[in-house]
C-alpha cells in the first residue's frame, strides 16, 4: 500500500516533473497568465497523462520494441484530440484562450517520459497512480505559477478583483511583465530554489 | 508469434491505429453540432456586443433576431444577393481568388494583402429605417490579425461599438483592446467630417478632451503603441475609399432601398 502511496505522492514534490526534472515548461510558460486556464490545462494533462499511462501498460506486453514510441505517441495524440474536441464543444470561451496548447500537450515530455519510464515497466493500477501524481506535480507548479502571474499581473485570481488596477480607476499598477511568457521563468526558477532549500537531496552535486 | 516478428509489428499497428481512429472520429462527429452551434453564437454574440444589444444572460438565438445579415459588394458598393447571407464565409472568399483580389501595396493600410469583394453586414432596423449598421473590420495587430466589428448610428458616422472577437495581442498590453474601457470610449466617435473625408485616428496617449477634433480622436493603448497603430490602420483601411466608404456613401444618399 504505501507503494502506491509514494508512486502517487513522489511526483508532487519529492520527483516534481517540472521542480526536478525540469520537463514541461513549455506550457507551463504560454498558459499560466490567468488561473482559469491554468486549472483547465491542469484537469487536460492529467486526464491525458493517467490514460496514457494506463493505455501503454495494459498493451505493454504486446507492443513490438521497434514501434513502441510510435504507439505511445499514437495513443498520447489520440487522447489529446480527444479532450480538445472535448474542450471545444463544452468548454468553448476556454479553448479558444487555450488554442493550440492543448494540441501540445502532445509533445508534452511529461507524458511521454512517463509512458517510457513507467507505464512499460509496471501494471495498469500502478501506472493510473503514476500517471494522475505526475498530473498533479505538474498541477502544482502551473497553479503557483498562475496564481502569481494573474494576481500581481492583473491584480485578479480567477477573474475576481484582488488588486483593484489602475486601468479600473483603482490603486493597483499591474506589473506587464508578469503577463508575458518570460516571467514564468522566474517564477518557476524562484520555486525550484525552494524546493530545494526544503528538499536539499535534490540539488546536484557541482563536477 | 516473437514480440518482434514483422507479422507482429504490422498487426499491432493496424490494430492501434483503428481503436485510435474510431476514438478519434467518434469524438469529432458527436461533438460537432455543439461545436458549431458554439461557433455560430460566438459571432453572433460579437456581433451584438458591437452593436450594445448583448446583455449577459439572455438568449442570444433571440436577441439575435434584430440583426438582419447583408452580403455587399464592395466593387458595386451596394447589397448584392448573390449568396445567402446566413451562411455566406466572408474568410473563406478572402482565399478564393474569384471572390477577392489583391490589395495594391499602397492601399493596403491594414497589412491584409487581399480583400474579399463580398461582406457580409449586419443591419439593425427599426420598420424600414436603419438604425445601426454592423460592419467587419480586420487588420494586422502587433502578433496577430485581428478581427472584430464596428456598428454604426443611422448617420453612418457615428460610432456605437466597436470591439475585436478574435487577435493573438499581448494580454494585459495590446489585448486591452478588449477591456471595456477603452471599448466604451469609441461611442460616440465619429468615423467621417462634415466633408465626408475620413477623419478618424488613434492617438498615442489619451485624448485632449478641450481638443476641438476629440471626436474625431480615440485613445491609444499605454504600452502597445503597435496594437494600437493597427487598430487605427484597419479602421482607416475599412472606412476608406477601398473599404466601405462608397458603400456608405450611397447607402447615406439612397436610405436602404433603391
Amino acid at each position: 500500500m504505501s507503494k502506491a502511496r509514494d508512486v502517487l505522492l513522489d511526483p508532487i514534490f519529492s520527483k516534481n516533473p517540472i521542480g526536478l526534472q525540469i520537463l514541461g515548461i513549455c506550457s507551463a510558460l504560454a498558459v499560466t497568465s490567468k488561473l482559469e486556464t491554468v486549472l483547465v490545462m491542469c484537469l487536460a494533462v492529467i486526464f491525458v497523462l493517467a490514460g496514457s499511462n494506463v493505455s501503454v501498460s495494459m498493451i505493454r506486453r504486446q507492443v513490438p520494441d521497434s514501434i513502441r514510441i510510435i504507439v505511445e505517441i499514437t495513443i498520447i495524440a489520440t487522447l489529446v484530440i480527444i479532450v480538445d474536441q472535448f474542450l471545444k464543444a463544452y468548454a468553448f470561451e476556454i479553448s479558444k484562450q487555450l488554442s493550440v496548447f492543448v494540441g501540445l500537450i502532445i509533445t508534452n515530455c511529461i507524458v511521454l517520459g512517463r509512458a517510457e519510464a513507467f507505464a512499460l515497466k509496471n501494471a495498469p493500477g500502478m501506472s493510473l497512480l503514476d500517471g494522475i501524481g505526475n498530473g498533479l506535480g505538474y498541477s502544482i507548479v502551473l497553479l503557483l505559477v498562475g496564481f502569481f502571474r494573474e494576481l500581481l499581473g492583473a491584480g485578479k485570481l480567477l477573474g475576481f478583483t484582488v488588486l483593484p488596477s489602475t486601468n479600473d480607476g483603482g490603486w493597483y499598477l499591474p506589473n506587464g511583465l508578469m503577463l508575458l511568457p518570460p516571467s514564468a521563468f522566474f517564477i518557476i526558477g524562484l520555486l525550484i530554489w525552494a524546493l530545494r532549500c526544503w528538499k536539499t537531496e535534490q540539488v546536484e552535486e557541482e563536477n | 508469434m516473437s514480440r518482434d516478428s514483422t507479422s507482429k509489428i504490422l498487426s499491432v499497428a493496424l490494430l492501434l491505429c483503428l481503436v485510435c481512429s474510431i476514438l478519434v472520429s467518434s469524438a469529432a462527429v458527436l461533438l460537432n453540432e455543439r461545436q458549431e452551434r458554439n461557433k455560430i453564437e460566438e459571432k453572433r454574440k460579437n456581433i451584438l456586443q458591437a452593436a450594445g444589444l448583448y446583455r449577459e444572460g439572455e438568449p442570444i438565438d433571440e436577441l439575435y433576431q434584430q440583426v438582419e445579415p447583408r452580403i455587399v459588394d464592395l466593387q458595386s458598393g451596394w447589397f448584392s444577393e448573390r449568396f445567402d447571407p446566413v451562411t455566406f464565409d466572408s474568410r473563406a472568399a478572402v482565399k478564393d481568388p474569384q471572390l477577392s483580389r489583391t490589395i495594391p501595396d499602397p492601399l493596403d493600410l491594414a497589412d491584409i494583402k487581399r480583400r474579399a469583394q463580398f461582406k457580409a453586414v449586419y443591419l439593425v432596423r427599426e420598420g424600414e429605417r436603419l438604425q445601426q449598421l454592423i460592419l467587419p473590420v480586420h487588420g494586422k495587430g502587433l502578433w496577430s490579425t485581428m478581427y472584430g466589428f464596428i456598428s454604426l448610428a443611422d448617420d453612418l458616422t457615428t460610432v456605437r461599438g466597436f470591439s475585436f472577437y478574435e487577435h493573438g495581442e499581448t494580454p494585459g498590453l495590446g489585448g486591452e483592446i478588449d477591456n471595456p474601457n477603452w471599448k466604451r470610449q469609441w461611442q460616440g466617435k465619429r468615423i467621417y467630417g462634415e466633408n465626408g473625408k475620413l477623419r478618424i485616428e488613434v492617438v498615442k496617449g489619451t485624448v485632449d478632451k478641450s481638443d476641438p477634433d476629440a471626436v474625431y480622436k480615440a485613445d491609444g493603448l499605454a504600452g502597445s503603441t503597435l496594437t494600437a497603430r493597427g487598430v487605427n490602420n484597419l479602421l482607416k483601411y475599412w472606412m476608406g475609399e477601398d473599404g466601405y466608404q462608397p458603400f456608405l456613401e450611397r447607402l447615406k444618399k439612397q436610405g436602404l432601398e433603391p
